[in-house]
C-alpha cells in the first residue's frame, strides 16, 4: 500500500516506506516459496512413513540418492543434456546476437529482437510436440527424405535419443541465450574496436581479444539461464525422449506422486538444487573475474 | 556497417530453424490427412471443426482464462510494489528481498511445483484452481517486477516532486502522475503474464486437481495419434492469438518509451 500523509512516522523514512512498499511481494514470496522450499528442507531429512512423517532426524534418504544407481545415471544424464544444451544454445545464438547488436541499423533493432522472440512465446508444450512430429519414426523429416527418394527406410538415430532432446531445448531457449548477449554487446562502447584495429589488429584478433572478452558477462548469463530451466525440464524426456530416457524432473514426480514417498522426493529436489546453485556460483565467479579482469 | 555475407547467411539459416516448427502447424492445421507425414494430401478444414466440437476443450479454455486473468492481474499488482520499491526507496536487505522474490526466474518448475505440493497437501488445502493460481503468480511475477522495473526506472523524479510542491499527496501523486506513465508498462506486464501462465504447464498438471486446463488437455491429447491433427488446428489458433497478444505488448511497451522519452533498446527481457 502506499503510505498515506497520515501515517507521519514512518513518512520520512526512507527504509520503512521501501520495505512497506515492498512487503506485499516479499510476503507472497516468503510464503509460497521460502516457506515450501524450507520444508522440502526438512523433510528431506525425515522418513515418510505414508500416513505421515516421522520425527527423528536422519542422512538415509541422501545417502540413497547419492549412492542409488538410478538416481546417479539420472543426475548425470539431466547434467549431460543441459550442458549439451546450452554450449550448444549458446555457440549457435552468439552469432546472432552479434550480428543484431553490429550489423543492423539502431532503429530496426528492436524489431529483429522481436522477431527472434516471437517462436519463443507461442505454446512451449505445442514446440516440443512438433520437433517429436519433425523427429519421429514417421516424423516430418524421415516421411519427407522418404517421398523424395532419398532415403528408402526411416532414420532411427532421429527418434527418442539424447540428440534429438538436445536439439528439442536448444530450440525452446534460443531466445533466453540470445538476449542476455545482445545486451552485453549492446554496452561495448564502439571506439574500443575502432582503436583496436588502428593499432594494426586484424578484425578477427579485435574480436578475440576485445569484443568476446567484453561480452563475456552476457554469456556468462545466457550459459545460467539456458542451463537452470533445462536440467529440470520434465515435458521433452516424456515426449521427445518416450519416456525411455527420463531426468531428474521425471523421477521426482514419480519418488513424489507414483511411489508417494516425499522425504526421498525431496531429497532428490534439494539435491538437485544444491547442483544447480554450485554450478551457478561457479559461473558467478568466473564472472567476477572477467569483470576484475576489465577495471584492471 | 560493414558487410558480411557470411554472418547473414547464417543469421537467416537460424531464424528459419527458429521458425521451422512452428511454420508446420498450418501446414498440418489444414492438411487432410489423420497422419503428420509429407506429402501432404490437401485442403481441409475438418480439424478445426473436430476441435470446436470437444465440449472439454471449453471447459479448459475457461478454466485457464480463468487462471490466466486472476494471476496477470495478481502478478502485476505484486510487481508494482517490488518494481516501484527497488527503483523509489533504499531499505534494509533489498537484495535478498529482491533476490527471493525474483528466484522463481531462475528455479527449476518442477521443485516449485513439488515443494508447493507437499505443504499444501500437508495443510490439506484442496488442490482445484485456485491452487494453480498460487503458483502461476509466484512464477509470473518475476517477469513481472522485470517489465515493470524498467518502467519505473525511466520516471522523471522531478515530476513527482513537482506534485508533491503542488500540494498533493504521496498517494494522489501514485494515482495522477506516477500510475499514468508506467502504465504502458502494466499493460505489456499484464499480457506476458498472461501468456505465460496459458502456456505454463508442470503447475498447471501437478497443482490442479484434474480439472481441464488447456495446456493439461492439450499435453493430455498428445497421447492420442488420432486427435493430433486437431491439437494442430488447436495450436494454430494459440500461435495466432499470442503473436496478437504480444505485437500490442510491444505496442504499448514502445509507446511506453516513447512517452517518458527514452530510447528503445530493445525486447522484454
Amino acid at each position: 500500500m502506499e503510505p498515506g500523509s497520515t501515517t507521519g512516522r514512518f513518512r520520512n523514512t526512507e527504509a520503512a516506506n521501501g520495505l512497506l512498499m515492498v512487503s506485499p511481494t516479499a510476503i507472497y514470496a516468503m510464503l509460497l516459496l521460502a516457506a515450501p522450499l524450507l520444508a522440502s528442507v526438512i523433510y528431506s531429512f525425515m522418513v515418510d512413513s505414508k500416513v505421515g512423517f516421522s520425527a527423528g532426524f536422519t542422512f538415509d534418504n541422501y545417502i540413497k540418492v547419492w549412492t542409488g544407481r538410478i538416481d546417479q545415471a539420472l543426475m548425470i544424464r539431466s547434467l549431460t543434456v543441459s550442458a549439451l544444451v546450452t554450449l550448444a544454445t549458446v555457440v549457435l545464438a552468439y552469432p546472432v546476437a552479434y550480428f543484431v547488436s553490429f550489423h543492423v541499423r539502431p532503429e530496426r533493432k528492436s524489431l529483429w529482437l522481436f522477431l527472434i522472440t516471437i517462436p519463443f512465446w507461442t505454446s512451449y508444450l505445442i514446440r516440443v510436440f512438433l520437433w517429436k512430429v519433425i523427429l519421429g519414426y514417421n516424423g516430418v523429416i524421415n516421411s519427407g527424405l522418404m517421398s523424395l527418394g532419398v532415403i528408402d527406410e526411416p532414420l532411427t538415430v532421429i527418434n527418442y535419443s539424447l540428440g534429438s532432446m538436445v536439439m528439442t531445448l536448444a530450440h525452446a531457449y534460443a531466445a533466453f541465450a540470445i538476449l542476455p548477449i545482445f545486451v552485453s554487446l549492446e554496452k561495448i562502447d564502439r571506439s574500443f574496436l575502432e582503436a583496436g584495429q588502428d593499432l594494426g589488429e586484424s578484425k578477427l584478433m579485435t574480436f578475440i581479444r576485445v569484443t568476446l572478452p567484453l561480452s563475456m558477462p552476457g554469456v556468462i548469463a545466457a550459459v545460467l539461464i539456458v542451463f537452470i530451466p533445462t536440467i529440470g525440464d520434465y515435458v521433452t524426456p516424456e515426449l521427445i525422449g518416450g519416456g525411455k530416457l527420463p531426468m531428474i524432473a521425471n523421477r521426482i514426480e514419480a519418488i513424489m506422486l507414483k511411489q508417494n514417498d516425499k522425504a526421498l522426493g525431496s531429497a532428490i529436489a534439494m539435491t538437485a538444487m544444491l547442483i544447480v546453485a554450485l554450478v551457478s556460483v561457479m559461473f558467478l565467479l568466473l564472472n567476477r573475474r572477467f569483470l576484475k579482469g576489465q577495471s584492471k | 556497417m560493414s558487410k558480411s555475407p557470411s554472418l547473414k547467411v547464417y543469421v537467416i539459416a537460424y531464424l528459419l530453424f527458429l521458425y521451422a516448427p512452428i511454420a508446420l502447424l498450418p501446414l498440418f492445421a489444414f492438411n487432410d490427412s489423420r497422419v503428420i507425414a509429407f506429402p501432404l494430401a490437401g485442403f481441409t478444414t475438418n480439424w478445426f471443426a473436430e476441435m470446436w466440437a470437444d465440449a472439454n476443450l471449453f471447459t479448459a479454455f475457461r478454466n485457464s482464462l480463468i487462471i490466466a486473468v486472476s494471476s496477470s492481474l495478481l502478478a502485476t499488482t505484486l510487481g508494482i510494489f517490488a518494481a516501484r520499491a527497488s527503483t523509489r526507496y533504499k531499505f534494509p536487505a533489498k537484495g535478498a528481498v529482491l533476490g527471493l522474490i525474483l528466484l522463481p526466474m531462475v528455479l527449476p518448475e518442477m521443485i516449485i511445483a513439488m515443494a508447493l505440493l507437499v505443504v499444501l497437501i500437508g495443510m490439506g488445502v484442496p488442490l482445484s484452481i485456485f491452487t494453480v493460481i498460487l503458483g502461476h503468480v509466484l512464477i509470473c511475477t518475476p517477469f513481472a517486477v522485470a517489465i515493470l522495473t524498467s518502467a519505473f526506472q525511466s520516471l522523471d523524479r522531478s515530476l513527482e516532486e513537482a506534485a508533491y510542491d503542488l500540494g498533493e499527496t504521496s498517494a494522489s501523486t501514485f494515482r495522477l502522475i506516477i500510475l499514468p506513465l508506467v502504465m504502458p508498462g502494466i499493460i505489456s506486464s499484464l499480457l506476458i503474464c498472461f501468456t505465460i501462465s496459458l502456456d505454463e504447464f508442470i503447475i498447471a498438471n501437478f497443482l490442479g486437481s484434474g480439472d481441464p486446463i488447456l495446456s493439461v488437455y492439450i499435453y493430455g491429447q498428445f497421447r492420442f495419434p488420432a486427435k493430433v491433427p486437431a491439437v494442430m488446428a488447436l495450436g494454430f489458433i494459440l500461435v495466432c492469438v499470442s503473436i496478437c497478444l504480444l505485437t500490442i505488448a510491444e505496442y504499448f511497451r514502445r509507446r511506453g518509451i516513447a512517452k517518458t522519452g527514452g530510447k528503445d533498446t530493445g525486447g522484454f527481457l
